[in-house]
C-alpha cells in the first residue's frame, strides 16, 4: 500500500526495539472482551485507476451544472469560480497544515485569516469577524446562543422568512437547554412583519435574514429601529447569499449587532451542501462573548509584524464547560478559499458581480411576469424570487428534469401555505438564452 | 547525524492585501452582461465594500508567498499528538473535485442525486463496520459537533425514558470540547481523576455515577495514548444506573480492525474523518465528525437520513424521535468523499495495518526517547506517547523552548501542554505514514535538543530563528486586540 | 515565577484563601489580588468585573482574571454591595501585574457583615499559608 512506507525488515527491527514479538503483540493491553472477533467486512482495496473509474461512475450518477441548468439557490449558489482560485486552493501548504497553534510556522494561514476577518468586517459593516463557523445554519444558532449569554434572557424571536433549514438547526441547538424560539410571520410582500412582535425587551435577540429565504431584501434599517425599541435586545441578521452585500447596505450600517450566515457563494463549490463557510461578525463590545477562533496582529521578538490566535480564553480548550462555544475545528480552508476569491474580485468586481446577479434575476422575473406567471411578493429581490405556477405545475417540473432543467425549488414542503410556489434563482452563470429557454419551457 | 531538514531559504515579505493593488485593477473576468441593467431602490443600496482592487497575478503571488510561510504535512513530519496528522492522499482530492460531486446542489430531486446518496449510504455502512456500531449519521461538521450530537442523543434518550438527567461524567484527561459540548446540552460536567497508571478507575466512576447522571464521555485510547483497560467495567457501572457511554473517537487511528467499539460498551461515538480517515486539516478545518450509535439510540439520529431500497437511495425526515438537524444540509459532503475514497483505497487489511504501524511508530519513539525525556506513564502506548520537560527543568528549559527549537530541525512540534494532567506535556503522535528514517531523524533531533538544553540552553530560549517570524508577543495581541485592518 | 522572598506582601491589607486582598478604609473594603497571585497567573490581559450595584456573598465569584492561556475566577473576600470598580483596568490590565496593591485594585465593596473582614488572614498568616503550599 503506497501510504504505508514500512518494509518487513523495518517492522522486524522496530518491533525488536519495542520488545514485541509481532504487530499483534503491541496490543497486549487491550482486554480480550474488547477485541473484534473477525476481520472487518469492507470492499477489497482498489487501485487508483480502478477507484477513478468507480468514482467517475458515481459522479456521473449525479446531476450537476453545467450539464444541468439548475435554477435553484436556497442556500447553495452557482457562481463562477476562476481558475486562479482553484489553483491556489491546491497549495498543500494551506490544506495539509493544522490549526495555527505554532504561529512562527503558520504565518500563511494566520495572515490569510486576518485578511479574511478584515474583508468580512468591511463587507458586513461590523467591527470583528471570527475565523468561521461550520455553516450558515450553525452560525445563526451560535448567534442566538451568544445573544442569550449577553442579555441573560431565555427567549429569541426568529422570522419565518429565515431559511427553514437554518431555523431547524437553530431549534435543535436551543432545545436541550430549553430556550424558547418565537416565530415572527412574513407579510404579503414577502418581508418580515414585526407587527406582532410585542415588547422587544422580552427577547434576547430578534433574527431576520436579508435577502430572506424568498429572495426579498428586508428593510433592515426599519427592522433595526423596531428591534432596538429595547436597546439591550440584539439584532441578528443572517444571510445565505452574502454576495448581495456587494450592492446592498451592510447589516452593520442598519443596526445589526451580529451578522452571520453562509459564505459558500465566495468561490466555494456547492459539493452537495458542504463544506461551506459559516460567516460570523459582531460589534466590538461583544467580542468576548463571541464563539470561534480569532486572529490578531502583534509583533515578534524583533519587532516584526506577525499574527497569532488570540482571545483564546473564550474557547473550549481553556474555559471548558464555560466556553462561549464547543467549536474547535472550523472551516479554515473554506475561509482561505473565500479570501482568495474576494481578493480576486476586489471592491469593483464584487459590485459589478452583485449588479449582474440582480439584473439577471430581474430579467427572468420580468420575462416570467410578461408570460403570465404570478410573482406574489412585491418586495425588491436580489438573485432569487418566488413565483406561483398554476396548480399541477409539479408535472411540468418533473418533465423538465428529463430535459436537464431544474425549474426552481418547490416551497410547499417548507411552507404549507405556499403550494405551487417555487423559488427561482438566476446568477451570473445563467445566460439570457438559458433564461429565455426556462421561460418558454415553464409556460408551454 | 545527517544535516537537519530545517534550513534557511528565500521566502518573501508580503504586505496585507489592502496594502497593495490599485483602484481599477481586476482579478476576475465576469461573464458577459447580456441583460439590461435594472434599477434597485437606492434606499436599500450602499457603497461597494472597501476591498482593494488587485490583478490576477497580484493575488497569485500574494497567496503563493503566504503559503510558503506555512508548515504542512506535505512539508515534513507533523507529530501533533491527538491530531493524527497523517499523509493526505492526493487521489482523494481528485475524487472530491469531480464535476458531478462539487457541482451537486443539495436540494436536487433524489432521482438526480443517486451518486452522492450512494456514497453517503455506503460510507455509513463502512463506518458502522469499522467501529462495530449499528447506525451512523454523517451530518456533524467536526468532532466537537459530533460530541454535541452525542450529548443531544443522550438527552433525547433519557427524555424518552421519562427521566431527564442533569449531569455527565468526564475524566480530567479529556479534551476541552467534551465539557463544552456537554454544557451546551445543559449537562453539568462531573470530573473524575485518572488513576496512578493514567487510566480511568472503575471505583472513581462508581463513586459519582447516580441516577441523575446521563452517562460518561470517554476518549479511548485516552489522551495519554493509553487504552482504557477497565472500559468494560466502567461501562457496566454506568449502564447499571441507566446511564449511557459516549466515546470520543479522536484516537481511533490506533485500533481500526482491532477493537469492537460496541463491545467496549460505547452507546454512541464520533469519528474524526480529518484524523483517522486521512482528509486534510486545512489549517483548522473543514473536518467531519460522523456519529455512530447502537440500535437503542438510532431513532434519535439527526434527519434527514439516507435510506436504501432496491438500489434506490432516498432522504427521509420521517423519524419522529429525531433530535433534529445540526447542519443546513448533510454535513461536509466534500470531506465524506475523501474519506470514502481513502477507505476504498485501503480496504480492511490496510486499515488494520495502518493502526498497527501507527502504534509501532509511537512505541518505537517512546522506547528510544524515554531516557532522554521524562515519560509520564511508562506503559505500552497506543498511537501516541506523552513526555514532559521534567528532566530539562533544571536547565531552565521548558516544553515551549523544546517545541520552538524542534522547528529549526525541520519538524513540526508535538502537541504541548496537553493533556493538562501532565505538567509540561509533550504529546507525540507520529502516525503510520512516517517512515523509519524520518522517525529516526526526529528522535535524533529530540536527543540533540536535550543535549543542547544542558550545554547551551540559550539556543533553545532564542528559538526559533529561521522561520519567517520569531516568537510572537501573544500578551500584546490579547491586551490590545487588533482583529481587523 | 518568583521566589516568595522576591514578592511583596502589603501589611495594611488582609488576605483571603483564594489570594485576594482586602483593605478596610472607612466604610468600604477595596479588593484586589496578591503579588503572589499575579505572579502565578503571568501577564494579565483582561479583568472581567461586576457592575456597580451588584451584591455578592463572601466567597461568591465576582469576576475573572485572564492571562493569555488561563482564566481564573475571583472570589469575594467579604460579602456586600459593589460600590466602585476599577475602570482603568479595561485599558491597562497590566496594572494588576505591576502594582497589585495600588493601581491594580479591582472593586470597592460596602460590606454587609464586618465579621467577614475580621476572619481574613493578616500578612504573617498568609505568608505561612504560602510557605505551607511550597513544601
Amino acid at each position: 500500500m503506497r501510504y504505508l512506507p514500512h518494509t518487513d525488515e523495518e517492522i522486524r527491527d522496530m518491533l525488536q526495539v519495542v520488545g514485541a514479538a509481532d504487530l499483534d503483540g503491541l496490543f497486549a493491553s487491550i482486554p480480550r472482551n474488547c477485541r473484534r472477533s473477525g476481520d472487518m467486512d469492507l470492499p477489497e482495496a482498489m487501485s487508483e485507476w480502478d477507484l477513478n473509474r468507480h468514482m467517475n461512475h458515481l459522479a456521473a450518477a449525479t446531476a450537476a451544472t453545467p450539464e444541468y441548468r439548475i435554477f435553484m439557490g436556497a442556500g447553495s449558489y452557482d457562481h463562477f469560480i476562476p481558475a486562479a482560485t482553484t489553483y491556489l486552493m491546491g497549495r498543500s501548504e494551506f490544506s495539509t497544515a493544522y490549526t495555527p497553534y505554532q504561529p512562527e510556522i503558520s504565518q500563511g494561514t494566520l495572515q490569510a485569516i486576518y485578511e479574511y476577518q478584515t474583508f468580512i468586517t468591511r463587507l458586513l459593516g461590523l467591527d470583528v469577524a471570527n475565523a468561521s463557523m461550520y455553516d450558515g445554519a450553525s452560525a445563526l444558532a451560535e448567534a442566538l446562543l451568544m445573544a442569550i449569554r449577553i442579555t441573560k434572557r431565555r427567549k429569541v424571536a426568529v422570522s419565518t422568512a429565515v431559511h427553514p433549514l437554518y431555523r431547524k438547526v437553530a431549534a435543535t441547538y436551543l432545545s436541550p437547554a430549553e430556550f424558547d424560539i418565537v416565530e415572527i410571520p412574513y407579510g404579503s410582500d414577502g418581508r418580515t412583519d414585526l407587527g406582532g412582535l410585542g415588547n422587544p425587551a422580552d427577547f434576547a435577540a430578534v433574527a431576520v435574514q436579508s435577502p430572506n429565504f424568498f429572495g426579498c431584501i428586508e428593510d433592515l434599517q426599519a427592522l433595526g429601529q423596531a428591534i432596538h425599541g429595547d436597546p439591550k435586545t440584539l439584532m441578528v441578521t443572517c444571510f445565505s447569499e452574502p454576495l448581495a452585500y456587494g450592492l446592498l447596505k451592510s447589516p452593520g450600517s442598519c443596526g445589526a449587532d451580529i451578522a452571520c450566515g453562509e459564505g459558500q457563494s465566495f468561490g466555494i463549490p456547492r459539493s452537495f451542501g458542504g463544506p461551506g463557510l459559516g460567516i460570523f461578525a459582531a460589534r466590538r463590545q461583544f467580542v468576548r462573548s463571541m464563539p470561534g477562533r480569532l486572529v490578531g496582529q502583534t509583533v515578534d521578538k524583533d519587532g516584526k509584524r506577525g499574527f497569532v490566535l488570540t482571545l483564546a480564553t473564550r474557547e473550549q480548550h481553556i474555559r471548558r464547560e464555560r466556553a462561549t462555544s464547543n467549536i474547535c475545528s472550523n472551516q479554515g480552508l473554506c475561509l482561505t478559499n473565500a479570501i482568495i476569491y474576494l481578493a480576486s474580485l476586489g471592491g469593483s468586481g464584487i459590485r459589478a458581480l452583485a449588479r449582474l446577479n440582480h439584473d439577471k434575476a430581474e430579467y427572468l422575473k420580468a420575462a416570467l411576469k410578461k408570460a403570465g406567471v404570478a410573482v406574489p411578493f412585491e418586495s425588491p429581490t436580489f438573485n432569487e424570487f418566488v413565483v406561483q405556477f398554476p396548480p399541477g405545475f409539479a408535472d411540468t417540473h418533473a418533465r423538465l428534469l428529463a430535459k436537464k432543467i431544474v425549474a426552481g425549488l418547490p416551497l410547499g414542503a417548507y411552507y404549507k401555505e405556499l403550494a405551487d410556489h417555487y423559488l427561482l434563482c438566476a446568477t451570473e452563470t445563467c445566460t439570457a438564452e438559458d433564461l429565455d429557454r426556462l421561460v418558454k419551457e415553464v409556460t408551454s | 547525524m545527517n544535516e537537519p531538514a530545517g534550513t534557511t531559504g528565500l521566502v518573501f515579505n508580503e504586505p496585507l492585501l489592502w496594502e497593495k493593488g490599485a483602484p481599477g485593477r481586476c482579478g476576475v473576468s465576469l461573464p458577459q452582461r447580456d441583460v439590461p441593467a435594472s434599477p434597485l431602490d437606492s434606499a436599500l443600496t450602499g457603497d461597494a465594500p472597501d476591498f482593494p482592487d488587485l490583478s490576477e497575478i497580484d493575488v497569485i503571488r500574494h497567496f503563493t508567498r503566504l503559503s510558503q510561510w506555512n508548515f504542512g504535512v506535505d512539508s515534513g513530519m507533523y507529530p501533533l499528538g491527538s491530531c493524527t496528522m497523517k499523509y493526505n492522499p492526493k487521489t482523494n482530492e481528485r475524487q472530491a473535485a469531480l464535476a458531478g460531486f462539487c457541482g451537486a446542489h443539495p436540494l436536487m430531486p433524489e432521482s438526480l442525486a443517486q451518486g452522492v446518496l450512494k456514497i453517503m449510504f455506503e460510507l455509513q455502512q463502512y463506518l458502522a463496520e469499522i467501529t462495530g456500531m449499528h447506525a451512523v449519521t454523517l451530518q456533524p461538521a467536526a468532532g466537537s459537533q459530533g460530541e454535541l450530537t452525542g450529548m443531544m442523543l443522550f438527552a433525547a434518550y433519557h427524555r424518552s425514558q421519562g427521566a431527564p438527567r442533569k449531569k455527565i461524567i468526564i475524566p480530567d484527561s479529556a479534551h476541552g470540547t467534551n465539557p463544552a459540548s456537554a454544557a451546551l446540552c445543559g449537562f453539568k460536567p462531573v470530573a473524575v481523576k485518572s488513576d496512578e497508571n493514567g487510566l480511568l478507575s472503575p471505583q472513581a466512576v462508581k463513586a459519582v455515577m447516580d441516577t441523575d447522571t446521563a452517562g460518561i464521555m470517554i476518549t479511548n485510547p485516552n489522551t495519554l495514548g493509553l487504552f482504557e483497560e477497565h472500559i468494560r467495567q466502567v461501562a457496566d457501572i454506568v449502564h447499571a444506573k441507566g446511564g449511557l457511554v459516549y466515546g470520543d473517537g479522536a484516537n481511533m487511528n490506533a485500533i481500526m480492525g482491532i477493537v469492537d467499539m460496541a463491545q467496549t460498551g460505547f452507546d454512541a461515538m464520533h469519528l474524526n474523518l480529518h484524523k483517522t480517515f486521512s482528509t486534510p486539516h486545512g489549517g483548522g478545518g473543514p473536518g467531519s465528525g460522523p456519529v455512530c450509535v447502537t440500535r437503542a439510540l438510532e431513532p434519535f439520529l439527526p434527519v434527514p437520513r439516507v435510506l436504501e431500497a432496491g438500489g434506490r437511495y432516498t432522504l427521509s425526515d420521517d423519524f419522529p424521535q429525531s433530535i433534529g438537524k445540526l447542519h443546513a444540509f448533510y454535513g461536509n459532503f466534500g470531506i465524506l468523499i475523501r474519506a470514502y475514497s481513502y477507505i476504498r483505497s485501503m480496504g480492511a487489511a490496510n486499515l488494520k495495518k495502518a493502526s498497527q504501524l501507527a502504534v509501532l511508530n509511537a512505541n518505537y519513539i517512546k522506547e528510544r526517547l524515554k531516557g532522554t525525556y521524562h515519560l509520564a506513564y511508562d506503559r505500552p502506548c497506543m498511537h501516541e506517547c506523552v513526555f514532559s520537560d521534567k528532566y530539562q527543568e533544571a536547565h531552565h528549559v521548558t516544553t515551549l523552548d523544546i517545541a520552538k527549537r524542534l522547528m529549526e530541525y525541520g519538524f513540526h512540534p508535538p502537541t504541548i501542554y496537553f493533556p493538562l494532567v501532565v505538567h509540561g506535556a509533550i504529546m507525540i503522535e507520529p502516525t503510520e505514514t512516517e517512515c523509519r528514517q524520518d522517525i529516526d531523524r526526529f528522535i535524533e533531533a529530540m536527543q540533540a535538543i536535550a543535549r543542547e538544553a544542558e550545554e547551551s540552553p540559550e539556543l533553545l530560549h532564542a528559538a526559533p530563528r529561521i522561520p519567517k517570524v520569531r516568537r510572537l508577543d501573544e500578551t500584546l495581541a490579547a491586551r490590545k486586540p487588533c482583529l481587523a485592518g | 515565577m518568583k521566589e516568595l522572598s522576591e514578592l511583596k506582601f502589603a501589611d495594611d491589607v488582609r488576605y483571603a484563601e483564594d489570594h485576594e486582598w482586602a483593605k478596610l478604609e472607612g466604610d468600604t473594603v477595596t479588593v484586589g489580588i496578591s503579588d503572589y497571585a499575579q505572579d502565578q497567573l503571568g501577564d494579565i490581559v483582561f479583568v472581567e468585573l461586576p457592575q456597580v450595584g451588584d451584591s455578592f456573598a463572601k466567597g461568591d465569584e465576582f469576576g475573572t482574571v485572564e492571562s493569555v492561556k488561563a482564566v481564573s475566577e475571583l472570589y469575594m473576600p467579604v460579602g456586600g454591595e459593589i460600590v466602585a470598580i476599577n475602570e482603568a483596568l479595561e485599558d491597562s490590565p497590566e496594572s494588576v501585574n505591576n502594582a497589585p496593591y495600588t493601581d491594580g485594585w479591582m472593586i470597592k465593596v460596602n460590606p454587609s457583615n464586618p465579621a467577614d473582614y475580621d476572619s481574613l488572614m493578616d500578612r504573617e498568616a498568609y505568608l505561612e499559608k504560602l510557605k505551607g503550599q511550597e513544601e
